[in-house]
């Protein structure tokens, strides 16, 4: 079950981003920075918090889940330090995310060739 | 005072007409795979042609294909007095790369897709005039090196659009000379920028169509002709879409095309979705012109021809900046044998 509620919530989010790169000029940069400022407002809102208690990982891991993320932590540090964590939560609660990017990133670019 | 060659308001036509007495096509694996597979002199298997990089491996196309066509008049580098190149790579490299190993005085031109006709309409006016006895005229892209150009690279995997075209992977060599036998360049008319206002750069076809369709009544109108008097009219890669916009607007202007009319841009591929609207690139009406067109006037199937290329004079940053896409097109009659 925690699939298949995955598979939903996921798959209507990338359906959401599909369907604006097929009907509207959008291109895909705008797209994914959009993605991410909608994950972060909803997020502030409160209305992110539900979305990945039903979705899991379908919620988390579209670019959505990253605005979401950054959100988070800042309120998260922003609770325990004052004002300035605001300033130091968005990267740290996404360290991770960040790290395996660059890091995986690198190594493909390293062991693949593009093939066009 | 010499005689002028001006007739109309936009056509040189020459008077001792230069003969193509060669034309040489090279090209990828899809191109080769496509309906005029047969007709190219060197197909590669692999899109990078032997080379470490797409660069390298269009300029590879480019120079072979100057070589293959001298080669095939038993010509050598030497007895040509002029090369126009150009292609779709900033500063149009992949030409210029080629130039250094071939040693023929070089002139790099850009027109974006409409390179090839232009750059035969110029070798046309220098053999015509006296200037060179023998002019090569060459233009080559790739798919890869385009979409990194001019879109994103391709190994980010962006979802193309259903208007996109397909770059071709290719190269186009012709030879002109001031005698011999073969097809004969009877005129040239070069184009004006058009601009009807088109953002999208993934919808060139229709940026295009107002250029071709501008050079086409102009050419008709200096020369005195209809479509009719053509065996065909190519144009050079409107595609599927931007045909549909060229022969619209022809139709408010009372020339119809049917019959006449083909795009070499819906010549190159078979027409899978992949493909999208059709073809272009620098390649497209060089290699559709080298491999086809060419052949057809050397057996004297084909006996009067139109050749229109369309190029869109946009860059990527012009597009970031909301610029519309203006365009050119430019025309070349050629005679077959």
């Amino acid at each position: 079950m925690t699939l298949v509620r995955a598979f939903l919530v996921g798959g209507l989010l990338c359906g959401l981003a599909q369907l604006i790169l097929d009907t509207t000029k959008a291109n895909p940069a705008i797209i994914m920075v959009s993605a991410v400022s909608v994950g972060a407002v909803l997020s502030g809102l409160g209305l992110y918090g539900p979305l990945v208690t039903l979705g899991g990982a379908g919620a988390t891991i579209p670019l959505t889940g990253f605005g979401h993320l950054l959100v988070t932590g800042m309120v998260e540090d922003a609770t325990r330090s004052g004002l300035f964590g605001i300033l130091t939560g968005g990267f740290r609660a996404a360290s991770a995310a960040l790290m395996a990017a660059i890091i995986f990133g690198y190594l493909m670019s390293v062991l693949f060739n593009p093939k066009g | 005072m010499l005689e002028s060659m001006r007739r109309g308001s936009s056509t040189c036509v020459f008077r001792e007409m230069p003969v193509i007495v060669s034309a040489a096509a090279v090209c990828g694996p899809k191109e080769g795979k496509g309906p005029l597979g047969p007709g190219f002199d060197l197909i590669y298997k692999d899109t990078l042609a032997g080379e470490n990089s797409w660069e390298k491996a269009e300029s590879r196309m480019a120079r072979q294909a100057v070589e293959i066509a001298l080669a095939k008049a038993s010509l050598s580098n030497n007895d040509v007095d002029f090369l126009f190149a150009g292609d779709l790579l900033n500063q149009i490299t992949a030409s210029g790369f080629m130039g250094r190993e071939l040693n023929i005085p070089f002139l790099g031109i850009y027109g974006a897709c409409s390179t090839m006709i232009e750059g035969m309409g110029l070798a046309a006016a220098l053999v015509a005039g006296g200037f060179a006895r023998r002019a090569v005229a060459a233009a080559s892209s790739h798919h890869d090196t385009a979409e990194r150009q001019y879109r994103y690279p391709t190994e980010f995997g962006y979802q193309r659009a259903p208007t996109s075209q397909w770059t071709v992977t290719g190269a186009g060599a012709a030879v002109l000379a001031n005698e011999g036998s073969g097809p004969r360049i009877e005129s040239f008319t070069a184009g004006r920028i058009q601009d009807y206002g088109i953002i999208d750069p993934n919808d060139m076809g229709s940026a295009m169509a107002p250029a071709f369709v501008d050079t086409l009544c102009r050419h008709l109108e200096d020369m005195s002709r209809g479509p009719q008097d053509y065996d065909l009219i190519l144009s050079g890669d409107l595609g599927r879409i931007g045909s549909t916009v060229a022969r619209h607007l022809l139709k408010e202007k009372g020339i119809d095309l049917t019959g006449v009319h083909e795009d070499s841009g819906l010549l190159v591929y078979e027409m899978t979705p992949e493909i999208c609207s059709g073809a272009s690139g620098c390649g497209c009406i060089a290699t559709v012109f080298a491999a086809k067109v060419w052949k057809e006037l050397s057996a004297g199937k084909l006996k009067r021809v139109l050749l229109i290329a369309t190029g869109a004079l946009h860059s990527p940053t012009t597009c970031q900046q909301n610029e519309s896409i203006p365009s050119v097109a430019h025309a070349v009659s050629v005679l077959g044998v």
